[in-house]
């Protein structure tokens, strides 16, 4: 019987090994299979002692195999392992890490999304006798071996959602957060809260939670691993992946959309994209690699549960010990923890103080302010670094002074002020005219009718019949290019609204691409923007050194990203500057969609942080205008998706500081940003006609099965969904955004 | 009083209708090499989001205008000589012929048999009572109607409302609602025909779904 189950695993092993090898054949796995199926043949031949002996052989060989196989693991076959129904998933995590566990965010099919495991869960540790229950909250996707209701670990929004609460309670119990990533992506739908919206308000508020969070990935998939794993510790199994896409979605690009990508294709985008934990590691966007058993962790591998026990115990305790500075015997101890036996020994409460608690927050950030710094190219010279440096502090100590010590005074000597004026208002009422005009108040209300002339004008003449056209409103500085194309263009709602042929130069001239029948907006360029909107003229442009590179060396990148440059003039598909609008100063990020998309890469997302940090300092309102985006720059790997969390976080401290962060949406802006950065805002406007998204409705077909309608992510359906506050006419965006720079905000902006 | 054998019989001798392609507006054409006797086919997709075969392009003012098929079928006549030419609106560039369907051919018949009751809202609609159990003990079409008749009752957000049948007399020759189910206006709850009809309706509906020759 023994023999016959030892047998049977063997069996298993060698069918995993297949699987996890696909097509390809070798040496040791003929090997391997030759001497099973011998051995197979033989055995009812054969007496007890010596199948004993001959299944115990068998089992060396397989191990000093599987030991040379390992070595011959490509990207591909851990994206492969990952996969693998027989991979360890959560539920074995809790059952073998954990002392004790209650799950709370539902019950296997019994829940809002199945595919996300939420659980109570506690470790314990001895302190001399005594055993002390330290409580964690896990949460994770749970794959399930297979469960298929578990949706193979691809979260929807509302189970982010749910993930999201129960950060906050632990957050409310002081308690640390473990997350397991285990999931290949998001699932991509637009329902409410949507699976965009919902990734960027988690990585917003896990930017600021008050308590440690350890992240372990196994299977890191873009957006849907963003959503729990902002992390102080990010821990990576040595046979996962952390990718910025999955292997088949970056071939389907490379190879073109139409056609399926072939297997070989599939096999080099993998390595291309350095998603393994090795990569990752070298490129810092993970703290430590834990080793798995020769061809992954499956449920039986005991001894890894009981190292993926110590290394996340000794992970928190690094955490609570940067911040909360712990004995130095118990520091040291849990410093030199790397050589010791067991970190359970060392007791380290979990639970963190007040200022800890900050402290944490502010660690977090600056270990991802420097991810993927070096990512992007640096044009400026060593001299323009430390001018740059310099001018930095300098406005610092100005706003320091201006904004934070004088201006208190002012803030005083006005309220002093103004209740002066109110007591001498409220004596004149009480006590009569001539003490009134004698203390020189007059008469207000004739006071507040002297309009100047030339206002009154303006706003009582409907129009300057004299000057022929009125057309002080529809006067453009900036007039695209196409409009001096002779030939007309039909409105895309002409089947449904009757839209009459418009003339090029009318319609992308004087109307500014707006159809003069239903109000559809044609796209326009972001000059047009920059130019009419954002008073690009006067503005000052900064940063523009910084550009875009290849940091991955993703073959063929190089050339591509010379050829956009070339086409734009740009460095990247960012541009950051400050500017006026109606004399209000502003800092501005335009996502540029000519430039590769508008997808956002390490310079890209190093540019817009600086923004943020530029207006924090001058205490400005920050803009960030999509004029398209396709998402995360694919060919930069994970330095393109670590800035979903890493801008995000400056966002967040900027709008912590009392400032004013408002997204307007243009064209198609889709995938990580809108995940991240963009879908954070509490003030996110589009303007008409633009679509607003997570995956595109080929994507959604393809990864969910289901087909969309065709208006799914136009402005008016995000609006709808509650993703969007308002849209906006092109015409109108500058008044609407003046009229948006006065009415909303926080405490912070100068101008106040 | 409708002669449904003779419908039936002019539907047998032609059963297909054509749809003329005409221009929508002035402009150049431009064929895209379709011949007399070419398959074409309609909107599709779920939400007819995907436009039907391009049948020739109308070029004004150096914007080319695709001209797509609006019903499945066979192109007939095609004025090739107006290749390349411009054209005034409303001219004709070809002729579609669409082969009816079952239901297509159900549904004129029924159309011009019946008279339908339409939802005045969206509500969920029941029978009254009495009328209630005569369907539910003889069939739907043992029910007779007359203009005023209180048959329906109108159940929407808490309120129930009477509603009384106008239209000819007959009886009921089908319902086209659930009950208790809700129903957008504008949508059929009953098709009434007059009583001498009913036989003959009833034939020509089961002659159509037994000899009907589908072409398409």
């Amino acid at each position: 019987m023994d023999i016959d189950k030892r047998t049977q695993e063997l069996a298993a092993r060698l069918t995993y090994i297949r699987d996890i090898f696909g097509q390809r054949e070798n040496a040791s796995m003929a090997m391997l299979r030759t001497r099973l199926e011998e051995f197979l043949e033989q055995a009812p031949h054969l007496g007890m002692r010596e199948l004993s002996r001959q299944v115990g052989m068998l089992e060396e060989l397989f191990v000093l195999l599987e030991g040379k196989l390992e070595s011959e693991l490509t990207p591909m076959d851990r994206v492969r392992i990952v996969r693998h129904p027989q991979r360890i998933c959560l539920k074995d995590i809790l059952e073998n890490v954990y002392d004790n566990y209650t799950e709370i965010g539902g019950q296997d099919e019994w829940s809002i999304d199945p595919g996300m495991l939420i659980a109570r869960a506690t470790i314990a540790r001895r302190m001399g006798k005594k055993t002390v229950h330290q409580s964690v909250m896990v949460i994770g996707q749970e794959k399930g071996h297979g469960q298929e209701f578990r949706n193979a670990g691809s979260i929807k929004p509302w189970g982010n959602a749910n993930a999201l609460y129960y950060m906050r309670v632990a957050e409310i119990e002081n308690i640390p957060i473990h997350s397991y990533v285990f999931t290949p992506g998001a699932f991509p739908v637009e329902d409410y809260p949507g699976a965009a919206q919902q990734i960027s308000k988690n990585l917003y508020v896990m930017a600021g939670l008050k308590v440690p969070i350890i992240s372990v990935f196994s299977e890191g998939g873009s957006g849907g691993a963003e959503a729990i794993a902002l992390a102080d510790k990010r821990l990576m199994l040595s046979h996962g992946y952390y990718s910025v896409i999955s292997p088949e979605g970056a071939a389907a690009i490379e190879g073109g959309l139409k056609d399926k990508a072939t297997p070989e294709l599939i096999e080099r985008c993998a390595s291309r994209l350095r998603i393994t934990a090795a990569d990752n590691l070298e490129l810092g966007f993970i703290d430590r690699v834990i080793q798995e058993p020769p061809l992954g962790a499956r449920p039986e591998h005991y001894d890894f549960f009981r190292q993926l026990r110590r290394e996340v115990i000794r992970a928190t305790d690094e955490v609570v010990d940067s911040v909360d500075g712990l004995g130095p015997l118990r520091g040291m101890a849990i410093r030199r923890q790397a050589k010791a036996a067991d970190p359970q020994d060392i007791f380290v409460r979990w639970s963190l103080g007040g200022g800890a608690r900050t402290k944490l927050v502010d660690r977090r950030f600056e270990k991802f302010r420097a991810m993927s710094r070096t990512a992007c190219r640096d044009n400026r010279s060593l001299g323009a670094r430390i001018y740059s440096g310099l001018e930095g502090m300098l406005w610092s100590a100005h706003s320091t002074l201006r904004h934070d010590f004088l201006a208190r005074y002012k803030r005083h000597l006005l309220h002093m002020l103004e209740a002066l004026e109110a007591e001498l208002r409220a004596l004149r009422q009480g006590v009569g005219g001539p003490l009134g005009k004698f203390l020189g108040l007059g008469d207000g209300q004739q006071r507040r009718l002297e309009v100047p002339p030339e206002a009154l004008e303006r706003l009582t003449l409907l129009s300057c019949p004299e000057e022929g056209a009125c057309r002080l409103e529809d006067t453009w500085v900036y007039v695209s290019p196409k409009s001096r194309e002779d030939r007309t263009l039909t409105c895309p709602n002409t089947p449904t609204h009757g839209c009459l042929d418009l003339w090029g130069p009318d319609l992308f001239g004087e109307f500014a691409g707006v159809c003069s029948h239903c109000g559809h907006h044609f796209p326009m360029e972001f000059q047009w923007y920059l130019y009419n909107v954002f008073n690009f003229a006067q503005a000052y442009e900064f940063n523009s050194e910084l550009e875009s590179s290849n940091p991955l060396g993703y073959e063929g990148f190089d050339l591509k990203l010379e050829q956009a440059k070339r086409q734009t003039g740009l460095g990247s598909a960012c541009i950051t500057f400050e500017t006026h609008i109606e004399g209000v100063t502003t800092v501005v990020a335009v996502l540029v969609s000519p430039f590769r998309g508008g997808t956002v890469g390490a310079a890209e997302g190093e540019k817009i942080i600086r923004a943020a940090e530029r207006a924090m300092l001058k205490r400005t309102p920050f803009i960030l205008y999509s004029h398209g985006t396709a998402g995360i720059r694919i060919q930069e790997g994970t330095c393109g998706v670590i800035q979903m969390p890493r801008v995000t976080m400056a966002v967040r401290r900027y709008i912590e500081a009392g400032g004013l962060y408002l997204v307007l949406y243009d064209t198609n802006s889709f995938a990580g940003p809108v995940a991240s950065f963009l879908g954070c805002s509490a003030y996110q406007f589009a303007v008409r006609s633009s679509n607003i998204g997570f995956a595109g409705p080929g994507v959604i077909r393809e990864t969910t099965g289901v087909e969309v309608p065709p208006k799914y992510h136009r402005a008016f359906s995000a609006l709808s969904r509650g993703h969007i506050q308002g849209i906006w006419d092109r015409r109108e965006i500058k008044k609407n955004l003046h009229q948006a720079l006065l009415t909303m905000g926080g405490k912070n902006l100068y101008y106040r | 009083m409708l002669n449904v054998k003779e419908m039936l019989e002019e539907l047998n001798a032609s059963p297909y209708e054509e749809i003329e392609i005409r221009t929508p507006h002035t402009g150049v054409v431009e064929f895209v090499g379709l011949a007399p006797g070419d398959r074409v086919n309609g909107p599709s997709g779920k939400w007819l989001e995907r436009p039907g075969t391009l049948l020739a392009n109308l070029t004004r003012e150096k914007n080319k205008k695709p001209i797509c098929a609006t019903q499945k079928g066979q192109v007939m006549d095609i004025r090739a000589e107006l290749e390349g030419r411009f054209v005034e609106a409303g001219e004709r560039l070809l002729t579609i012929r669409h082969f009816l369907s079952k239901e297509e051919v159900l549904g004129r018949i029924l159309k011009k048999a019946l008279h339908l009751f339409c939802a005045p809202e969206r509500a969920k609609y029941y029978f009254v009572p009495e009328i209630d159990a005569k369907i539910k003990a003889g069939g739907e079409q043992s029910v007779k109607v007359r203009e005023g008749l209180d048959m329906f009752i109108v159940s929407r957000m808490k309120r129930e409302t009477p509603l009384s049948y106008s239209g000819p007399e007959g009886i009921i020759y089908a319902v086209y609602f659930q009950q208790g189910d809700n129903v957008d206006g504008g949508q059929p709850l009953i098709g009434v025909c007059p009583e001498s009809q009913l036989t003959l309706i009833q034939d020509v509906v089961s002659r159509v779904q037994g000899e009907w020759e589908e072409r398409d």
